[in-house]
Order: structure tokens, then C-alpha cells, then sequence
């Protein structure tokens, strides 16, 4: 078994800025979470790119599935009235 | 540089403040007050609109307010999450909320009496929380930030629907239309109590202000609130509640009449119309829904037990 086998998948979370959400950056293999944060650290923010990472064991998340998007966000596609453009107002408030 | 040193460097550099930072006792206090008042306020907000979902004048209106309501709901959970980032648990939270040791927006023990007042209350309600939630993306704690953000932008069709339905009644029969006056000139002034009492009176604002929790004082909030309702309230062609509105040319805002500040304390004192009612309602429907959060733990724990047995 090779090392990255051994290893395990790890994804990266870094916030670029305080204040900010954490973004997904990228994955990495490690041994353990400690392990996990040093090489994130080391791979994706060798120019000053966060002030914070999170490190996810990949098999962790549970993700929704892409092939089923269709039915998965169909109930929200028939209410355009959640859109703040769908109620037309007089121009002299329509700042609101 | 000492931790206290470190966390006023951030705040005066307009750096957020993140969970894990170091932060003085009093600013978490203050946060948790504030933002599980917010949460609590979103939360209870969903009484008076939820009775009026199944009054809606049309099925458009009910499927209108049935999202509002949604988004109330959500906009509660963003807010205890944020809250929860401080170290309370939300089982505290909704503790003090029952016992009434935390307090909610004050607007919501105002009765709702007719179709008229939910147009009203998106309209004005929700303006005067938009208003106050727009300054609040600039908090200085991060997830309460981030909170106000996704709110700010998913609230913004409150406003214009409440709006819009008090278009048509205004625009509508003369029955309609005072119908629309009415609520307005009830709704105006619970409204611009929403902003909480003058500086000068406020207990938490000064210490808020230099942590920069807020970032505009009730009485500049309130004051552009007034300003921009002004010609809302042309367009509708109702009377302005307010009879000694004046414009001011050297401030470059609106006088206005000063508010019924016994009331404000009164009504936030636990005396307005629905205080009882919509805390006893809460306290029933949390009680009541107490076999489904069980019910989805025994399911959780059904699930392992299969799961562990077919392992076996």
C-alpha cells in the first residue's frame, strides 16, 4: 500500500481575512488532524493567504449529490415571490 | 501586548472579532443579550404573521407570507448559531426567553387586528429591522456579521411585499383604504420604538458603541428611518401619523414628535396587549413539539443499534 493509502483524505478550509467565511481551498492526505492543519498551513497559505484553517476528514462530509439537484432544489424553483424583484413598486420607492 | 490590548488593536483597526479570540467577559455578555434578543425576536415574530396565514386575503398573499414566515424561522437559527459561537447553549437560551429574563423586540406585543396590520408590519416592521440590521453588518464579531449579511439579503423582499399589499389597500376601496390608515397610524409608533430608548436613556449603547457591537446610535437609526418613510407614506397617499413633522432644512432631516416613552417601558416590562400570550404560546408549542425531538432522538438511536447490530 502506498503512503497516500495509508493516509488519510483531509479537506482544507482557509478564511482569507477576519471577518470572512472559511473557504474550501483544497484537500491533502495526513495522519491526523495535527498533522493535517501543519500541511495545510504549509500548502495553501505559503503566501500569507489565511488567518484561520479548518481541516475536514473528507469522509466526514456528507454531501448532497449533483445528479439529483433536480428534484433536490425543485421546491424553490416555483416561488419567485421569495425575490425582492418580484414585487414591482412605484419608482419614487422603489429603493426599498 | 496584553490579550485586552490585542482585542482593542482589532476593534479600532475595524478587524472582527472570531470565537476562538480572546474577548473581555463583558463584551460576550453583551453579544449573547443582543443577538439572542434578535434571534428571540425572529423567533416570536412568527405569532402574529403565522395566525394570519390562513386569513390571507389570496392564495398569492398566503404563499407570500408562508415564505416570510419561513425566513423568520431561519433567520432564528442563524442567530442562536451565532450566539452559540459564544458558549451558551440554545436550551439556555430558550429558557431565559420563557422565564422572561431575555427580552424580545417589543413590537410584537402590539395585536394584530386586521389584514391591514400584516401589510404594515412587513412594510414597517421589517423596514425598521432592516434599517437597524444593514448598520449591524458592520459588527464587530464575525459570525453576528456574517448572520447580518445573509439576512440583510434574504430579507429584502419583506419590505417590498408588505409594501405592496398595503399598496392595494390603500389604492383600493375607501373601506380598504382606512383600513390602511388605521394600521399605519397604529404600526407607526411601536415602529420607531424599535430603535430602543434615546442614547442618553440607553443602558448597553455606549459600551456597544466602543466595542463597536453597534455601529449607529437608536436615535441616528431611528432618525433615518423617519426620513425615508416619509415619502413611502406620500405614495400611498395616507395621512402621516405624525402632525408635527417638519422638515428641517439646517439638519437636513425630519423633526419629529417625541415617542410615548412611558409606554416603550411599559410594554417592555412585560404590560403590552400580547405579552402573556405570546410567551405562553411559545412555552406551549415548545412543549408540545417535545415528542418529535424525542422521537428523533429514539430514531437516532434505532439507527446505531441496526447499524452496530449488522456489523456484528
Amino acid at each position: 500500500m502506498s503512503v497516500t493509502e495509508k493516509l488519510e483524505l483531509f479537506e482544507v478550509f482557509v478564511r482569507s481575512k477576519r471577518g470572512l467565511d472559511h473557504k474550501h481551498v483544497g484537500s491533502l492526505h495526513a495522519e491526523d488532524h495535527e498533522q493535517a492543519l501543519e500541511y495545510a498551513r504549509d500548502c495553501y497559505t505559503r503566501r500569507s493567504e489565511g488567518v484561520s484553517i479548518w481541516v475536514v476528514k473528507s469522509a466526514d462530509i456528507c454531501a448532497s449529490q449533483e445528479d439529483d439537484a433536480d428534484c433536490f432544489y425543485d421546491p424553490s424553483d416555483d416561488k419567485p415571490y421569495r425575490h425582492a424583484t418580484y414585487y414591482v413598486l412605484p419608482d419614487p420607492v422603489n429603493n426599498m | 501586548m496584553t490579550p485586552e490590548e490585542n482585542f482593542m488593536r482589532k476593534i479600532e483597526a475595524e478587524e472582527k472579532i472570531e470565537p476562538k479570540d480572546w474577548m473581555p467577559d463583558t463584551y460576550r455578555k453583551n453579544l449573547i443579550r443582543q443577538i439572542s434578543q434578535h434571534a428571540h425576536s425572529e423567533v416570536i415574530g412568527m405569532q402574529p404573521e403565522g395566525n394570519y396565514i390562513t386569513r390571507a386575503p389570496s392564495l398569492r398573499r398566503k404563499a407570500v407570507l408562508i415564505s416570510k414566515v419561513q425566513d423568520e424561522a431561519g433567520h432564528g437559527l442563524y442567530l442562536y448559531s451565532a450566539a452559540e459561537t459564544l458558549g451558551i447553549s440554545r436550551s439556555e437560551m430558550i429558557e431565559a426567553l420563557q422565564t422572561g429574563k431575555a427580552k424580545y423586540s417589543s413590537i410584537f406585543n402590539y395585536p394584530v387586528l386586521t389584514w391591514a396590520d400584516i401589510a404594515a408590519i412587513g412594510w414597517l416592521v421589517d423596514g425598521a429591522a432592516i434599517v437597524n440590521q444593514v448598520s449591524l453588518q458592520r459588527t464587530s464579531y464575525g459570525p453576528y456579521s456574517r448572520g447580518m449579511i445573509r439576512i440583510c439579503k434574504e430579507e429584502s423582499f419583506h419590505q417590498r411585499q408588505g409594501y405592496e399589499a398595503m399598496l392595494a389597500l390603500a389604492k383600493g376601496s375607501p373601506e380598504q383604504k382606512a383600513m390602511a390608515q388605521d394600521a399605519l397610524n397604529r404600526f407607526y409608533w411601536p415602529a420607531l420604538m424599535m430603535f430602543g430608548p434615546h442614547d442618553s436613556e440607553s443602558a448597553h449603547s455606549q459600551k456597544s458603541m466602543e466595542w463597536k457591537i453597534k455601529r449607529e446610535t437608536n436615535d441616528d437609526l431611528r432618525q433615518k428611518f423617519i426620513d425615508q418613510t416619509v415619502p413611502q407614506i406620500e405614495v400611498l397617499g395616507l395621512e402621516h401619523p405624525d402632525k408635527a413633522l417638519k422638515w428641517n432644512e439646517e439638519r437636513g432631516h425630519y423633526d419629529s414628535s417625541d415617542l410615548n416613552w412611558d409606554e416603550f417601558w411599559s410594554v417592555i416590562n412585560g404590560n403590552g396587549h400580547c405579552n402573556r400570550q405570546r410567551l405562553e404560546h411559545h412555552i406551549a408549542a415548545h412543549d408540545e413539539g417535545e415528542w418529535v425531538r424525542d422521537a428523533i432522538t429514539a430514531y437516532n438511536e434505532k439507527k446505531r443499534a441496526k447499524k452496530a447490530q449488522n456489523a456484528a
